[in-house]
């Protein structure tokens, strides 16, 4: 790297934990909220979770039935791709292998479905084999309607936005597509070690 | 849907800074020439990359506050944030004559065309009436017709950004609505408290002229704003938002 800006000194990362930081990602304390419109709100009674498209029958599940399924403690890193990124944080949740359990299909990829209308998509291979979860609880407490509750996608080894807020289903699909932000030019996979932020990064 | 699908790679240019305006004791504009930038929509930003000379560097982003009209004067507003590591450096440090890198247009949800009509409803608190001043500024260089408002909420008139230009929109059909909620200039008339629903209910278009509202600001006014505007009757899907505020910037 040739470029030099002059006059910036910069404030060197924390060494101790420099190699959990992916490139062009900065520490951050608190957990700031990025959303595209009005936060939705939906009573646990009116929540539903399905999984739907390429399977022979649709599941789905009530906020009790959810609930009552085994759930995991999870502490994990995160990384926002409008540059913070925020260590060990903990989540509550169900893994995507527990609602997939006994599930036979063709599908390679999936498309997260919420309330609002956000869609993200994602590899089946990226959502199954204890790498994301459905999470109800943040830090100790029911999730923040504000940061995603009742129940978020939690995919914390992709940009933040993968993990989807208010998520309400997973869409199995033969074929890639774009989601919400992926339509608008953001990158189809998301993966922050390769920074791949952008469409063709 | 103005914008969608920009699909082509973003590659790192290098800006020159052109010229500094001070906007506030706290927020400068740097006002930059960006080799071949490929123009951008009202609401898009940029991200800017720094880099130290033994190689270290950083990323932010930031709204750009500039039309699209403005082709050689692509324009950021930033707002120091005290003990930040990037906006102490753009505010204070930078130089006319500096070079910086940069990439973009990002985003093309929190945009606004004058072909998207409106009534355009503009709510901003504090520097998150950055990107809907490219709106304005793109109405106004276009011609538009299209009416549109801005309710704006400011600590105090000195923190209030763009406030000559502000003034003069408001003479040329902008609705221009402020808010100081902490310091009032003598006699001060308007309103003096944050923005809530009543005060939303005074400015906004009615749900029936099914305005397009963009909310740009902090985390707590974003929310409270989105919130109370869907309890008055507007939909969601006209509803836009966009945060701003400290993150470590």
């Amino acid at each position: 790297m040739s470029f030099v800006t002059r006059g910036f000194k910069g404030r060197r990362r924390d060494e101790a934990h420099a190699d959990r930081l992916p490139p062009g990602q900065y520490l951050v304390r608190d957990f700031p909220v990025l959303s595209a419109g009005p936060t939705p709100h939906t009573a646990p009674a009116a929540w539903t979770f399905s999984i739907t498209g390429e399977l022979d029958e649709p599941k789905r599940w009530t906020w009790n039935d959810f609930r009552a399924l085994p759930s995991e403690t999870i502490t994990r890193d995160i990384h926002c791709v409008t540059k913070w990124s925020k260590l060990d944080t903990i989540w509550e949740g169900v893994s995507v292998d527990t609602l997939l359990d006994g599930v036979d299909s063709a599908a390679d990829y999936v498309m997260a479905f919420c309330d609002g209308g956000y869609t993200t998509n994602l590899p089946l291979d990226d959502v199954t084999g204890g790498k994301a979860w459905i999470a109800f609880g943040y830090d100790g407490q029911p999730l923040e309607p504000e940061h995603g509750g009742p129940a978020r996608l939690l995919v914390p080894h992709l940009y933040f936005w993968k993990s989807a807020k208010w998520v309400r289903g997973l869409q199995l699909m033969k074929d890639d597509a774009p989601g919400f932000w992926e339509t608008y030019g953001y990158h189809m996979y998301g993966d922050p070690w390769q920074e791949q932020r952008y469409s063709g990064d | 849907m103005a914008g969608a699908a920009v699909q082509r790679r973003l590659t790192w240019r290098v800006a020159e800074v052109a010229e500094l305006v001070d906007e506030t004791p706290r927020v400068r504009s740097v006002l930059m020439h960006v080799p071949d930038w490929p123009g951008h929509l009202a609401g898009q930003h940029v991200d800017v990359r720094l880099t130290a000379d033994d190689g270290y560097q950083t990323q932010r982003s930031y709204s750009i506050a500039s039309p699209p009209e403005a082709v050689d004067r692509l324009a950021l507003t930033v707002e120091r944030i005290e003990d930040g590591e990037v906006s102490p450096f753009l505010t204070e440090e930078l130089r006319v004559g500096d070079r910086i890198e940069l990439r973009g247009p990002i985003g093309g949800y929190f945009v606004w065309d004058v072909a998207d009509g409106g009534p355009l409803m503009l709510v901003a608190g504090g520097s998150g009436v950055c990107p809907l001043m490219a709106m304005l500024r793109h109405r106004a260089a276009r011609a538009s017709s299209v009416p549109a408002r801005l309710l704006y909420s400011s600590r105090s008139s000195a923190d209030a950004i763009y406030g000559k230009e502000l003034e003069r929109l408001g003479g040329e059909g902008v609705g221009v609505v402020q808010t100081l909620t902490r310091m009032r200039p003598d006699g001060w008339a308007g309103y003096r408290r944050r923005i809530d629903r009543s005060m939303l209910q005074e400015v906004v278009w009615p749900p029936a002229d099914r305005p397009l509202v963009y909310v740009c600001g902090p985390t707590p006014l974003v929310e409270s704003v989105a919130e109370a505007l869907v309890e008055l009757g507007h939909d969601a899907a006209r509803i836009k938002t966009e945060r701003f505020g400290p993150t470590g910037g």
